[in-house]
Protein backbone atom coordinates (compact mmCIF):
# COMPACT_ATOMS: atom_id res chain seq x y z
CA UNK A 1 0.00 0.00 0.00
CA UNK A 2 2.80 2.44 0.90
CA UNK A 3 5.95 2.45 -1.16
CA UNK A 4 8.97 4.35 0.02
CA UNK A 5 11.14 4.66 -3.06
CA UNK A 6 14.73 5.87 -2.62
CA UNK A 7 13.64 8.68 -0.32
CA UNK A 8 16.13 11.34 0.82
CA UNK A 9 15.42 14.22 3.10
CA UNK A 10 17.81 17.05 3.89
CA UNK A 11 17.55 20.48 5.41
CA UNK A 12 20.17 22.55 3.67
CA UNK A 13 23.50 20.79 4.27
CA UNK A 14 22.00 18.59 6.92
CA UNK A 15 21.15 15.22 5.40
CA UNK A 16 18.64 13.62 7.72
CA UNK A 17 17.35 10.61 5.81
CA UNK A 18 19.37 8.83 3.19
CA UNK A 19 18.13 6.58 0.44
CA UNK A 20 15.34 4.72 2.18
CA UNK A 21 13.42 2.13 0.20
CA UNK A 22 10.70 0.04 1.85
CA UNK A 23 7.18 -1.14 1.27
CA UNK A 24 4.43 -1.42 3.85
CA UNK A 25 1.30 -3.47 3.35
CA UNK A 26 -2.16 -2.51 4.52
CA UNK A 27 -2.71 -3.49 8.15
CA UNK A 28 0.91 -3.51 9.27
CA UNK A 29 1.93 -1.91 12.55
CA UNK A 30 5.38 -0.43 12.16
CA UNK A 31 7.22 0.76 15.24
CA UNK A 32 10.24 2.98 14.71
CA UNK A 33 13.15 3.41 17.07
CA UNK A 34 16.46 5.21 16.78
CA UNK A 35 18.72 7.71 18.47
CA UNK A 36 17.40 11.17 19.23
CA UNK A 37 17.67 13.51 16.26
CA UNK A 38 18.17 10.77 13.69
CA UNK A 39 15.04 11.66 11.73
CA UNK A 40 12.16 9.55 12.99
CA UNK A 41 9.82 12.51 13.34
CA UNK A 42 11.01 13.78 9.99
CA UNK A 43 10.04 10.48 8.41
CA UNK A 44 6.62 10.63 10.05
CA UNK A 45 6.20 14.19 8.78
CA UNK A 46 6.89 13.01 5.25
CA UNK A 47 4.08 10.48 5.57
CA UNK A 48 1.86 13.10 7.17
CA UNK A 49 2.52 15.59 4.41
CA UNK A 50 3.86 18.47 6.49
CA UNK A 51 7.33 17.93 4.96
CA UNK A 52 8.23 16.93 1.43
CA UNK A 53 10.93 14.53 0.29
CA UNK A 54 14.12 16.03 -1.12
CA UNK A 55 14.66 13.12 -3.52
CA UNK A 56 12.79 9.95 -4.32
CA UNK A 57 9.09 9.33 -3.94
CA UNK A 58 6.53 8.30 -1.35
CA UNK A 59 3.57 6.52 -2.85
CA UNK A 60 0.22 5.59 -1.41
CA UNK A 61 -1.62 3.06 -3.58
CA UNK A 62 0.77 3.83 -6.40
CA UNK A 63 0.13 7.59 -6.35
CA UNK A 64 2.51 10.16 -4.82
CA UNK A 65 1.40 11.03 -1.31
CA UNK A 66 -0.43 14.38 -1.04
CA UNK A 67 1.91 16.96 0.47
CA UNK A 68 -0.73 18.29 2.83
CA UNK A 69 -2.28 16.66 5.90
CA UNK A 70 -5.58 15.01 5.07
CA UNK A 71 -8.27 12.78 6.53
CA UNK A 72 -6.72 9.55 5.16
CA UNK A 73 -3.80 9.94 7.60
CA UNK A 74 -4.53 10.47 11.30
CA UNK A 75 -1.92 11.73 13.73
CA UNK A 76 -1.31 11.62 17.47
CA UNK A 77 1.50 13.81 18.75
CA UNK A 78 3.25 13.58 22.08
CA UNK A 79 1.28 16.63 23.23
CA UNK A 80 -0.98 19.47 22.02
CA UNK A 81 -2.99 16.98 20.00
CA UNK A 82 -6.43 17.84 21.34
CA UNK A 83 -8.31 21.12 21.23
CA UNK A 84 -8.18 22.79 24.66
CA UNK A 85 -11.35 24.84 24.15
CA UNK A 86 -13.56 21.84 23.46
CA UNK A 87 -14.90 19.32 25.95
CA UNK A 88 -13.88 15.70 25.58
CA UNK A 89 -17.10 14.94 23.73
CA UNK A 90 -16.75 17.97 21.46
CA UNK A 91 -13.17 17.01 20.69
CA UNK A 92 -14.34 13.67 19.37
CA UNK A 93 -17.34 15.20 17.61
CA UNK A 94 -14.99 17.65 15.94
CA UNK A 95 -13.89 14.85 13.65
CA UNK A 96 -17.21 14.47 11.78
CA UNK A 97 -17.91 18.20 12.13
CA UNK A 98 -14.69 19.19 10.41
CA UNK A 99 -14.96 16.40 7.86
CA UNK A 100 -18.13 17.79 6.30
CA UNK A 101 -18.01 20.50 3.70
CA UNK A 102 -18.96 23.99 4.76
CA UNK A 103 -17.67 27.14 6.32
CA UNK A 104 -18.25 26.91 10.06
CA UNK A 105 -17.42 23.30 10.89
CA UNK A 106 -20.47 22.96 13.14
CA UNK A 107 -22.98 20.14 13.04
CA UNK A 108 -26.73 20.61 13.36
CA UNK A 109 -29.85 18.54 13.77
CA UNK A 110 -29.79 14.89 12.84
CA UNK A 111 -26.15 14.96 11.74
CA UNK A 112 -25.23 16.28 15.17
CA UNK A 113 -27.26 13.66 16.97
CA UNK A 114 -25.69 10.81 15.05
CA UNK A 115 -22.19 12.28 15.48
CA UNK A 116 -22.88 12.45 19.19
CA UNK A 117 -23.91 8.79 19.35
CA UNK A 118 -20.83 7.78 17.40
CA UNK A 119 -18.56 9.92 19.59
CA UNK A 120 -20.06 8.43 22.75
CA UNK A 121 -19.45 4.93 21.43
CA UNK A 122 -15.83 5.84 20.76
CA UNK A 123 -15.44 7.36 24.23
CA UNK A 124 -16.87 4.14 25.64
CA UNK A 125 -14.14 2.25 23.84
CA UNK A 126 -11.31 4.34 25.18
CA UNK A 127 -12.84 4.59 28.64
CA UNK A 128 -13.57 8.31 28.74
CA UNK A 129 -17.35 8.32 29.05
CA UNK A 130 -17.26 9.64 32.59
CA UNK A 131 -15.16 12.60 31.49
CA UNK A 132 -17.22 13.52 28.43
CA UNK A 133 -18.03 17.01 29.69
CA UNK A 134 -14.55 17.85 30.98
CA UNK A 135 -12.05 20.09 29.25
CA UNK A 136 -8.63 18.67 28.33
CA UNK A 137 -6.82 20.84 30.89
CA UNK A 138 -8.49 18.86 33.66
CA UNK A 139 -7.53 15.45 32.23
CA UNK A 140 -4.48 13.40 33.15
CA UNK A 141 -1.79 12.83 30.54
CA UNK A 142 -3.00 9.33 29.80
CA UNK A 143 -6.60 10.42 29.44
CA UNK A 144 -5.53 13.19 27.09
CA UNK A 145 -3.67 10.73 24.85
CA UNK A 146 -6.62 8.36 24.85
CA UNK A 147 -8.74 11.30 23.77
CA UNK A 148 -6.26 12.15 21.03
CA UNK A 149 -6.42 8.57 19.75
CA UNK A 150 -10.21 8.52 19.93
CA UNK A 151 -10.38 11.79 18.03
CA UNK A 152 -7.98 10.65 15.34
CA UNK A 153 -9.77 7.32 14.87
CA UNK A 154 -13.24 8.88 14.67
CA UNK A 155 -12.12 10.46 11.41
CA UNK A 156 -11.63 6.86 10.12
CA UNK A 157 -8.15 7.27 8.67
CA UNK A 158 -6.52 4.39 6.80
CA UNK A 159 -3.17 5.23 8.29
CA UNK A 160 -2.51 6.22 11.87
CA UNK A 161 0.73 8.03 12.68
CA UNK A 162 1.92 8.32 16.28
CA UNK A 163 4.98 10.31 17.36
CA UNK A 164 6.06 9.16 20.81
CA UNK A 165 2.45 9.20 21.95
CA UNK A 166 3.12 7.61 25.32
CA UNK A 167 6.52 9.14 26.03
CA UNK A 168 5.21 11.29 28.85
CA UNK A 169 3.14 8.58 30.57
CA UNK A 170 4.13 6.40 33.48
CA UNK A 171 4.61 2.66 32.86
CA UNK A 172 1.31 1.39 34.29
CA UNK A 173 -0.76 3.70 32.17
CA UNK A 174 1.47 2.98 29.20
CA UNK A 175 0.50 -0.69 29.39
CA UNK A 176 -3.19 0.16 29.31
CA UNK A 177 -2.54 2.33 26.29
CA UNK A 178 -0.75 -0.53 24.53
CA UNK A 179 -3.69 -2.82 25.05
CA UNK A 180 -6.04 -0.16 23.76
CA UNK A 181 -3.96 0.64 20.72
CA UNK A 182 -3.44 -3.00 19.71
CA UNK A 183 -7.12 -3.65 20.12
CA UNK A 184 -8.08 -0.68 17.94
CA UNK A 185 -5.46 -1.57 15.33
CA UNK A 186 -6.74 -5.14 15.01
CA UNK A 187 -10.42 -4.33 14.98
CA UNK A 188 -10.22 -1.38 12.60
CA UNK A 189 -7.67 -2.84 10.19
CA UNK A 190 -5.48 0.25 10.42
CA UNK A 191 -1.98 0.70 9.11
CA UNK A 192 0.02 2.16 11.98
CA UNK A 193 3.36 3.94 12.14
CA UNK A 194 4.57 4.69 15.61
CA UNK A 195 7.77 6.38 16.77
CA UNK A 196 8.93 5.41 20.22
CA UNK A 197 11.94 5.87 22.43
CA UNK A 198 11.11 2.78 24.41
CA UNK A 199 12.74 -0.23 22.75
CA UNK A 200 10.58 -2.67 24.65
CA UNK A 201 7.49 -0.88 23.46
CA UNK A 202 8.90 -1.01 19.94
CA UNK A 203 9.33 -4.78 20.15
CA UNK A 204 6.14 -5.73 21.89
CA UNK A 205 3.59 -3.50 20.26
CA UNK A 206 3.83 -3.70 16.50
CA UNK A 207 4.09 -6.26 13.73
CA UNK A 208 7.28 -4.81 12.32
CA UNK A 209 10.17 -2.86 13.79
CA UNK A 210 12.38 -0.36 12.01
CA UNK A 211 15.62 0.83 13.50
CA UNK A 212 16.86 4.17 12.17
CA UNK A 213 20.62 4.65 12.26
CA UNK A 214 23.44 6.13 10.25
CA UNK A 215 25.39 3.57 8.25
CA UNK A 216 28.23 5.94 7.52
CA UNK A 217 29.85 8.47 9.78
CA UNK A 218 32.16 11.33 8.95
CA UNK A 219 33.53 12.67 12.24
CA UNK A 220 34.43 15.98 10.59
CA UNK A 221 31.02 16.51 9.04
CA UNK A 222 28.40 14.88 11.25
CA UNK A 223 25.59 16.12 9.03
CA UNK A 224 26.97 14.81 5.77
CA UNK A 225 25.28 11.41 5.95
CA UNK A 226 21.70 10.67 6.81
CA UNK A 227 20.02 7.87 8.70
CA UNK A 228 18.69 4.75 7.06
CA UNK A 229 16.56 1.90 8.26
CA UNK A 230 19.32 -0.44 9.38
CA UNK A 231 17.06 -3.16 10.77
CA UNK A 232 13.67 -4.13 9.41
CA UNK A 233 12.38 -6.88 11.67
CA UNK A 234 9.09 -8.73 11.33
CA UNK A 235 7.96 -9.11 14.93
CA UNK A 236 5.21 -11.69 14.89
CA UNK A 237 7.39 -14.46 13.56
CA UNK A 238 10.24 -13.83 15.92
CA UNK A 239 10.96 -16.33 18.60
CA UNK A 240 11.70 -15.29 22.11
CA UNK A 241 15.33 -16.27 21.62
CA UNK A 242 16.03 -14.26 18.51
CA UNK A 243 14.20 -11.38 20.13
CA UNK A 244 16.62 -11.47 23.03
CA UNK A 245 19.57 -11.76 20.68
CA UNK A 246 18.48 -8.77 18.64
CA UNK A 247 17.84 -6.81 21.79
CA UNK A 248 21.34 -7.52 23.00
CA UNK A 249 22.80 -6.76 19.61
CA UNK A 250 21.03 -3.45 19.53
CA UNK A 251 22.00 -2.70 23.10
CA UNK A 252 25.66 -2.78 22.21
CA UNK A 253 25.24 -0.69 19.08
CA UNK A 254 25.50 3.05 19.10
CA UNK A 255 21.86 3.85 18.63
CA UNK A 256 20.76 3.35 22.18
CA UNK A 257 22.13 6.61 23.45
CA UNK B 1 12.39 32.43 56.75
CA UNK B 2 15.16 34.92 57.32
CA UNK B 3 15.45 36.51 53.94
CA UNK B 4 13.05 39.21 52.83
CA UNK B 5 12.62 37.49 49.53
CA UNK B 6 10.98 34.56 51.33
CA UNK B 7 8.65 36.53 53.58
CA UNK B 8 5.05 36.33 52.49
CA UNK B 9 2.27 38.25 54.20
CA UNK B 10 -0.98 36.40 54.90
CA UNK B 11 -4.08 37.52 53.03
CA UNK B 12 -5.35 39.72 55.84
CA UNK B 13 -1.97 41.30 56.48
CA UNK B 14 -1.52 41.80 52.77
CA UNK B 15 -4.82 43.68 52.52
CA UNK B 16 -3.95 45.91 55.46
CA UNK B 17 -0.49 46.64 54.10
CA UNK B 18 -2.07 47.76 50.85
CA UNK B 19 -4.35 50.17 52.67
CA UNK B 20 -1.55 51.90 54.59
CA UNK B 21 -0.22 54.09 51.74
CA UNK B 22 -3.74 55.03 50.70
CA UNK B 23 -4.69 56.08 54.22
CA UNK B 24 -1.48 58.04 54.62
CA UNK B 25 -2.16 59.88 51.37
CA UNK B 26 -5.69 60.65 52.45
CA UNK B 27 -4.54 61.97 55.84
CA UNK B 28 -1.83 64.09 54.21
CA UNK B 29 -4.42 65.55 51.86
CA UNK B 30 -6.83 66.35 54.68
CA UNK B 31 -4.10 67.98 56.75
CA UNK B 32 -2.89 70.01 53.78
CA UNK B 33 -6.37 71.07 52.83
CA UNK B 34 -7.22 72.13 56.36
CA UNK B 35 -4.02 74.13 56.73
CA UNK B 36 -4.53 76.00 53.46
CA UNK B 37 -8.21 76.72 54.13
CA UNK B 38 -7.42 77.97 57.61
CA UNK B 39 -5.04 80.47 56.08
CA UNK B 40 -7.32 81.46 53.20
CA UNK B 41 -10.96 80.27 53.18
CA UNK B 42 -11.21 81.07 49.44
CA UNK B 43 -8.32 78.77 48.56
CA UNK B 44 -9.18 76.50 45.63
CA UNK B 45 -6.21 74.21 45.35
CA UNK B 46 -7.02 71.64 48.04
CA UNK B 47 -10.78 71.71 48.65
CA UNK B 48 -12.25 70.11 51.76
CA UNK B 49 -14.42 67.01 51.56
CA UNK B 50 -17.43 69.16 52.30
CA UNK B 51 -16.69 71.22 49.21
CA UNK B 52 -16.35 68.02 47.18
CA UNK B 53 -19.75 66.78 48.25
CA UNK B 54 -21.29 70.16 47.40
CA UNK B 55 -19.69 70.05 43.95
CA UNK B 56 -20.89 66.48 43.38
CA UNK B 57 -24.37 67.45 44.56
CA UNK B 58 -24.37 70.37 42.12
CA UNK B 59 -23.05 68.42 39.13
CA UNK B 60 -24.83 65.12 39.58
CA UNK B 61 -28.08 65.73 41.38
CA UNK B 62 -29.22 69.22 40.38
CA UNK B 63 -30.21 70.14 36.83
CA UNK B 64 -27.86 72.62 35.24
CA UNK B 65 -29.22 76.17 35.31
CA UNK B 66 -28.30 76.74 31.70
CA UNK B 67 -29.45 73.54 30.02
CA UNK B 68 -31.54 71.73 32.62
CA UNK B 69 -29.37 68.62 32.27
CA UNK B 70 -27.65 66.64 34.98
CA UNK B 71 -24.15 67.42 33.71
CA UNK B 72 -22.28 64.68 35.52
CA UNK B 73 -24.44 61.94 34.04
CA UNK B 74 -24.56 63.52 30.60
CA UNK B 75 -20.77 63.72 30.62
CA UNK B 76 -20.48 60.13 31.79
CA UNK B 77 -22.87 58.87 29.16
CA UNK B 78 -21.19 60.71 26.29
CA UNK B 79 -17.72 59.59 27.32
CA UNK B 80 -18.72 55.97 27.83
CA UNK B 81 -20.45 55.81 24.45
CA UNK B 82 -17.36 57.23 22.72
CA UNK B 83 -15.05 54.92 24.63
CA UNK B 84 -17.26 51.87 24.09
CA UNK B 85 -17.63 52.52 20.37
CA UNK B 86 -13.95 53.27 19.87
CA UNK B 87 -12.69 50.30 21.84
CA UNK B 88 -15.39 47.99 20.48
CA UNK B 89 -14.62 48.80 16.86
CA UNK B 90 -10.88 48.58 17.54
CA UNK B 91 -11.29 45.14 19.14
CA UNK B 92 -13.37 43.85 16.29
CA UNK B 93 -10.98 45.15 13.64
CA UNK B 94 -7.98 44.03 15.66
CA UNK B 95 -9.50 40.56 15.98
CA UNK B 96 -10.12 40.19 12.27
CA UNK B 97 -6.76 41.63 11.22
CA UNK B 98 -4.85 39.77 13.93
CA UNK B 99 -6.40 36.35 13.28
CA UNK B 100 -6.10 36.60 9.50
CA UNK B 101 -2.51 37.85 9.53
CA UNK B 102 -1.61 35.39 12.27
CA UNK B 103 -3.13 32.35 10.62
CA UNK B 104 -2.56 32.94 6.92
CA UNK B 105 1.05 33.57 5.86
CA UNK B 106 -0.05 35.17 2.59
CA UNK B 107 -2.24 37.73 4.34
CA UNK B 108 0.56 38.34 6.83
CA UNK B 109 3.04 39.06 4.05
CA UNK B 110 0.52 41.41 2.48
CA UNK B 111 -0.43 43.45 5.54
CA UNK B 112 2.38 43.21 8.07
CA UNK B 113 4.45 46.14 6.74
CA UNK B 114 1.35 48.36 6.70
CA UNK B 115 0.40 47.28 10.21
CA UNK B 116 3.89 48.04 11.49
CA UNK B 117 3.84 51.52 9.95
CA UNK B 118 0.35 52.30 11.26
CA UNK B 119 1.29 51.16 14.75
CA UNK B 120 4.25 53.56 14.76
CA UNK B 121 2.20 56.67 13.94
CA UNK B 122 1.55 58.63 17.14
CA UNK B 123 -2.27 58.80 17.11
CA UNK B 124 -2.47 62.26 18.66
CA UNK B 125 -0.36 63.61 15.81
CA UNK B 126 -3.07 62.71 13.33
CA UNK B 127 -5.87 64.18 15.46
CA UNK B 128 -5.82 67.44 13.45
CA UNK B 129 -6.17 65.41 10.27
CA UNK B 130 -9.16 63.59 11.74
CA UNK B 131 -10.76 66.91 12.66
CA UNK B 132 -10.20 68.28 9.17
CA UNK B 133 -11.40 65.18 7.36
CA UNK B 134 -14.14 63.93 9.66
CA UNK B 135 -15.25 67.19 11.24
CA UNK B 136 -15.45 68.06 14.91
CA UNK B 137 -18.30 65.71 15.77
CA UNK B 138 -18.45 62.34 17.48
CA UNK B 139 -16.91 60.47 14.57
CA UNK B 140 -13.43 61.94 14.83
CA UNK B 141 -13.24 61.14 18.56
CA UNK B 142 -14.31 57.55 18.07
CA UNK B 143 -11.92 57.17 15.15
CA UNK B 144 -9.04 58.55 17.24
CA UNK B 145 -9.63 55.91 19.91
CA UNK B 146 -9.98 53.20 17.27
CA UNK B 147 -6.80 54.17 15.45
CA UNK B 148 -5.04 54.60 18.75
CA UNK B 149 -5.60 51.11 20.11
CA UNK B 150 -6.38 48.96 17.05
CA UNK B 151 -2.75 48.33 15.96
CA UNK B 152 -1.81 47.17 19.44
CA UNK B 153 -4.74 44.76 19.60
CA UNK B 154 -4.16 43.51 16.06
CA UNK B 155 -0.49 42.80 16.68
CA UNK B 156 -1.15 41.14 20.01
CA UNK B 157 -3.83 38.92 18.46
CA UNK B 158 -1.53 38.12 15.57
CA UNK B 159 1.16 36.95 17.96
CA UNK B 160 -1.31 34.94 20.02
CA UNK B 161 -2.65 33.29 16.88
CA UNK B 162 0.84 32.28 15.85
CA UNK B 163 1.38 30.86 19.32
CA UNK B 164 -1.37 28.28 18.90
CA UNK B 165 0.58 25.00 18.62
CA UNK B 166 0.95 23.94 15.00
CA UNK B 167 0.04 20.42 16.17
CA UNK B 168 -3.55 21.59 16.55
CA UNK B 169 -3.69 23.08 13.08
CA UNK B 170 -2.22 19.91 11.59
CA UNK B 171 -4.60 17.79 13.66
CA UNK B 172 -7.59 19.73 12.35
CA UNK B 173 -6.43 19.11 8.79
CA UNK B 174 -6.12 15.38 9.41
CA UNK B 175 -9.74 15.51 10.55
CA UNK B 176 -10.60 17.01 7.19
CA UNK B 177 -10.95 20.67 8.08
CA UNK B 178 -10.68 23.39 5.43
CA UNK B 179 -9.18 26.82 6.10
CA UNK B 180 -12.36 28.58 7.14
CA UNK B 181 -13.30 25.74 9.47
CA UNK B 182 -9.88 25.95 11.10
CA UNK B 183 -10.24 29.71 11.49
CA UNK B 184 -13.75 29.54 12.92
CA UNK B 185 -13.60 26.41 15.07
CA UNK B 186 -9.99 26.09 16.17
CA UNK B 187 -8.42 29.53 16.15
CA UNK B 188 -11.22 32.00 16.82
CA UNK B 189 -12.59 30.38 20.00
CA UNK B 190 -9.10 30.03 21.44
CA UNK B 191 -8.30 33.66 20.64
CA UNK B 192 -11.40 35.16 22.31
CA UNK B 193 -9.96 35.22 25.84
CA UNK B 194 -6.74 36.65 24.40
CA UNK B 195 -8.82 39.37 22.73
CA UNK B 196 -10.33 40.29 26.06
CA UNK B 197 -6.85 40.43 27.60
CA UNK B 198 -5.62 42.70 24.81
CA UNK B 199 -8.68 44.92 25.14
CA UNK B 200 -8.13 45.24 28.88
CA UNK B 201 -4.53 46.24 28.32
CA UNK B 202 -5.54 48.85 25.76
CA UNK B 203 -8.17 50.52 27.96
CA UNK B 204 -5.63 52.87 29.55
CA UNK B 205 -4.56 54.19 26.17
CA UNK B 206 -8.17 54.43 25.07
CA UNK B 207 -9.01 56.68 28.03
CA UNK B 208 -6.00 58.83 27.18
CA UNK B 209 -7.18 59.36 23.61
CA UNK B 210 -10.76 59.96 24.74
CA UNK B 211 -9.82 62.67 27.22
CA UNK B 212 -7.39 64.28 24.79
CA UNK B 213 -10.03 64.46 22.06
CA UNK B 214 -12.67 65.75 24.44
CA UNK B 215 -10.33 68.37 25.85
CA UNK B 216 -9.71 69.78 22.40
CA UNK B 217 -13.16 69.83 20.85
CA UNK B 218 -16.33 68.80 22.54
CA UNK B 219 -19.44 70.11 24.20
CA UNK B 220 -19.74 67.40 26.80
CA UNK B 221 -17.86 64.46 28.25
CA UNK B 222 -15.76 63.81 31.32
CA UNK B 223 -12.57 65.05 29.65
CA UNK B 224 -14.33 68.13 28.31
CA UNK B 225 -15.65 69.00 31.77
CA UNK B 226 -12.38 68.82 33.66
CA UNK B 227 -10.61 70.92 31.06
CA UNK B 228 -13.50 73.42 31.06
CA UNK B 229 -13.60 73.97 34.82
CA UNK B 230 -9.81 74.13 34.93
CA UNK B 231 -10.22 77.77 33.90
CA UNK B 232 -11.89 78.49 37.23
CA UNK B 233 -9.41 76.36 39.16
CA UNK B 234 -12.41 74.27 40.20
CA UNK B 235 -10.49 71.52 41.95
CA UNK B 236 -13.67 70.62 43.80
CA UNK B 237 -15.08 69.38 40.45
CA UNK B 238 -11.88 68.11 38.85
CA UNK B 239 -10.83 65.76 41.63
CA UNK B 240 -14.20 63.96 41.93
CA UNK B 241 -14.25 63.64 38.13
CA UNK B 242 -10.77 62.12 38.16
CA UNK B 243 -11.83 59.72 40.91
CA UNK B 244 -14.94 58.83 38.89
CA UNK B 245 -12.90 58.22 35.73
CA UNK B 246 -10.58 55.99 37.73
CA UNK B 247 -13.52 54.05 39.11
CA UNK B 248 -15.02 53.65 35.61
CA UNK B 249 -11.68 52.44 34.28
CA UNK B 250 -11.44 49.95 37.12
CA UNK B 251 -14.99 48.74 36.59
CA UNK B 252 -14.62 48.27 32.83
CA UNK B 253 -11.47 46.27 33.44
CA UNK B 254 -13.20 44.19 36.09
CA UNK B 255 -16.22 43.51 33.90
CA UNK B 256 -14.01 42.30 31.05
CA UNK B 257 -12.04 40.05 33.40
CA UNK B 258 -15.30 38.63 34.73
CA UNK B 259 -16.66 37.99 31.24
CA UNK B 260 -13.47 36.17 30.33
CA UNK B 261 -13.65 34.06 33.47
CA UNK B 262 -17.28 33.12 32.98
CA UNK B 263 -17.27 32.55 29.23
CA UNK B 264 -14.05 30.58 28.86
CA UNK B 265 -13.89 27.97 31.61
CA UNK B 266 -11.45 25.90 29.55
CA UNK B 267 -8.95 28.75 29.76
CA UNK B 268 -8.80 28.68 33.57
CA UNK B 269 -5.90 26.97 35.23
CA UNK B 270 -8.21 24.77 37.25
CA UNK B 271 -9.86 23.64 33.99
CA UNK B 272 -13.38 23.32 35.31
CA UNK B 273 -16.08 21.16 33.82
CA UNK B 274 -18.66 22.63 31.55
N1 LIG C 1 12.00 21.93 10.08
C1 LIG C 1 13.30 21.63 10.19
N2 LIG C 1 14.24 22.45 9.68
C2 LIG C 1 15.55 22.14 9.77
N3 LIG C 1 16.04 21.03 10.36
C3 LIG C 1 15.16 20.18 10.89
C4 LIG C 1 13.74 20.43 10.84
N4 LIG C 1 13.10 19.40 11.43
C5 LIG C 1 14.08 18.55 11.86
N5 LIG C 1 15.29 19.01 11.52
C6 LIG C 1 16.57 18.32 11.79
O1 LIG C 1 16.43 17.00 11.37
C7 LIG C 1 17.08 16.12 12.26
C8 LIG C 1 16.13 15.03 12.67
O2 LIG C 1 15.09 15.57 13.45
P1 LIG C 1 13.86 14.69 13.93
O3 LIG C 1 12.96 15.57 14.71
O4 LIG C 1 13.28 13.97 12.80
O5 LIG C 1 14.57 13.65 14.90
P2 LIG C 1 13.92 12.50 15.76
O6 LIG C 1 14.52 11.23 15.33
O7 LIG C 1 12.44 12.60 15.76
O8 LIG C 1 14.47 12.85 17.20
P3 LIG C 1 13.74 12.69 18.61
O9 LIG C 1 13.84 11.23 18.94
O10 LIG C 1 14.57 13.50 19.53
O11 LIG C 1 12.36 13.17 18.48
C9 LIG C 1 17.60 16.96 13.40
O12 LIG C 1 18.98 17.13 13.20
C10 LIG C 1 16.88 18.27 13.27
O13 LIG C 1 17.76 19.29 13.63
MG1 LIG D 1 10.95 13.20 17.19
Amino acid sequence: MIEIDRVWKSYGDNTVLEDISLTVKEGEFVTMVGASGCGKSTFLNLLLGTQTVSRGELRLDGKPIVAEPGPDRGIVFQQYSVFPHMTVLDNVMAAPALAQKGITGHLFGAARASAKREAEAMLERVGLVASAQQYPSSLSGGMRQRLAIAQALTAKPRILLLDEPFGALDPGIRNDMHVLLRDLWRSLGLTVFMVTHDLKEGFSLGSRLWVFDKRRHDPHAPNAYGAQVTYDLPLSKMSEESYMQTLQGLGSSSLLN
Amino acid sequence: MERWINKRPSRAVSGMLGLIPLIILLLLYMAGSEARLAENPADKLLPSFEQFSQAIERMAFEPSKRTGEYLFWVDTQSSLIRLGLGVGIASLLGLVVGVLTGALPVVRALFNPLLTVVSLIPPLAILPILFIVLGLGELSKVVLITIGVMPFIARDIQRRTQEIPSEQIIKAQTLGANTSQILLRIILPQIMPRLIDATRLSLGAAWLFLIAAEAIVSTDGLGYRIFLVRRYLAMDVILPYVAWITLLAFLSDWVLAKISYLCFPWDRLDGAER
